[in-house]
């Protein structure tokens, strides 16, 4: 088990966003995440990857403990080198790219193997190299960001969390922020990492991608999760009607 | 007295006035960085302490400044204030000028989106990595232009020290001029402030160019 998520309850103020979730992830699935806006979906991300702070429930990766609940019910973290060594396991991929926009491509890519986990510079040079290469992008080695277009910026940011070789890739809406003619190149890529059997947590709007790639899919509403399962049946068969009423919209 | 006797005796004033100025910005700036630090406390009173210690610096002139700093040790503690001219000058430049870096700096902090920090977050970077290679020179690309119009007061307002009768060059130039009844003094003054902020304006249009490969 990758990732253990359980009976995470998040809320800001008096709003309740995180209502009893839990969520497991295997090593080599790919887990979509649909749902209308304000579910709770980059609430949910943002708390697996430490953003944001849970309430209360229990976050392990690789079966080690991050996020543990005491008798009173509230939320305990581990301290905080401990919390560093559980961050090393997953990598997050924003809306809105992030890159650091005073670093080229390369540095982007290369700064945080480097300086954070105090790797090899050659070969992290190397497999930042072959990730451009994967990216199709070793062209662009010595742009930067602003010389990009949002689909190559967003598969820089995409090669950015794989050189740390996280376990697990979360997205949140990798491709919302893209002009509608850019998203096919970076789901293009995510599609190859699923192949490759890289563990995933997309949340998306885009359907038909996540009915293709994911081999579980996960419907949020309201901050709980309404159905999951095969893609197959959630959005050919769906048993609930949130579900339902959710799928038809998409399906104008 | 000759030209050549006059800027002689100015040159020395130059000298001083170049003191003032660079020694200003030695404190002042990392100064500003502390006070800008201070004013985004999570501390309440720290945050509010420090605003007030902005306002008054930056609503009162900096000419009462100067003279507080160089009299309120005699007045207040009876301490003998002899010798202490040029550090009060100094002392009242810094901490006037930390208050408007301060106010540039946490502009420039705050202008950098949320997410660059939450990418350093879950990439790993630490707090320190963040502030120094992330936050950091993103902000001096974008305080830079403001930060010139900082330091070209700076060197106008060096002329203020001779509030404390320190032979600057600007209080040299009044003196030359009154003994010697001669306009030619100011005419040189006015040269040394133009062709000091002619240099700044240079320089610092040179680094913002060499940051320009951004944005
Ligand atoms: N930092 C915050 N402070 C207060 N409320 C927040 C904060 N972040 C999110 N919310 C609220 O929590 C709810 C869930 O937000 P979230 O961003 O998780 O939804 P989402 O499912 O990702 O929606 P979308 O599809 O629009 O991205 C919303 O009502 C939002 O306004
Ligand atoms: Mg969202």
């Amino acid at each position: 088990m990758i990732l253990q998520m359980k009976n995470i309850q998040k809320s800001f103020g008096e709003l309740e966003v995180l209502k009893d979730i839990s969520l497991e992830v295997d090593s080599g699935e790919v887990v979509s995440i649909i749902g209308p806006s304000g579910s709770g979906k980059s609430t949910l991300l943002r708390c697996a990857t430490f953003l944001e702070r849970v309430n209360a429930g229990e976050i392990r990766y690789m079966d080690k403990a991050a996020v543990t609940t005491n008798a009173q019910g509230e939320a305990v973290y581990v301290g905080h080198k401990e919390l560093a060594d559980v961050k090393r396991y997953f990598g997050l991929v924003f809306q809105q790219f992030n890159l650091f926009p005073h670093y080229s491509v390369l540095k982007n890519i290369m700064d945080a193997p480097i300086h954070v986990q105090k790797r090899n510079k050659d070969e992290v040079h190397e497999e930042a190299m072959a990730l451009l290469k994967k990216m199709d992008l070793e062209q662009r080695a010595n742009a930067y960001p602003c010389q990009l277009s949002g689909g190559q910026q967003q598969r820089v940011a995409i090669a950015r969390a794989l050189a740390l070789k996280p376990s697990i890739l979360f997205f949140d809406e990798p491709t919302s922020a893209l002009d509608p003619e850019l998203t096919g190149e970076v789901l293009k890529v995510i599609r190859q990492l699923a192949e490759e059997k890289m563990t995933m947590v997309v949340v998306t709007h885009e359907m038909p991608f996540a009915r293709a790639v994911s081999n579980r899919v996960i419907f949020m509403d309201k901050g709980v999760i309404v159905e999951q399962g095969d893609p197959e049946e959630v959005f050919g068969n769906p048993t609930q009607e949130r579900t339902k009423q959710f799928l038809r919209h998409y399906q104008r | 007295m000759s030209f050549s006797t006059m800027l002689a005796a100015m040159g020395e004033g130059m000298l001083r006035t170049c003191a003032i100025f660079f020694l200003t910005l030695l404190f002042s700036l990392p100064l500003g960085m502390v006070v800008m630090f201070l004013r985004r406390s999570k501390i309440r009173v720290v945050r509010e302490v420090t605003k007030i210690y902005i306002a008054i610096m930056r609503g009162t002139p900096l000419m009462l400044q100067l003279l507080m700093w160089y009299f309120s040790p005699y007045y207040l503690f009876g301490l003998s204030i002899r010798g202490y001219r040029f550090p009060a000058i100094i002392i009242g430049f810094a901490m006037n000028y930390a208050a408007y870096f301060a106010e540039i700096f946490r502009g420039g902090i705050e202008a950098i989106p949320q997410g660059q920090y939450e990418a350093a977050e879950v990439l790993g970077y630490s707090k320190t990595q963040t502030f120094f290679k992330i936050i950091l020179p993103q902000v001096i690309k974008t305080i830079l232009p403001s930060v010139t119009n900082e330091v070209i007061t700076l060197v106008k307002d060096t002329s203020l020290a001779f509030t404390l009768a320190y032979n600057e060059m600007f209080s040299l130039a009044k003196q030359i001029a009154a003994s010697q009844t001669s306009f030619v003094p100011f005419v040189v003054a006015g040269v040394f402030y133009f062709v000091a902020n002619y240099v700044v304006a240079f320089v610092m249009e040179r680094i913002e160019k060499a940051l320009d490969y951004y944005r």
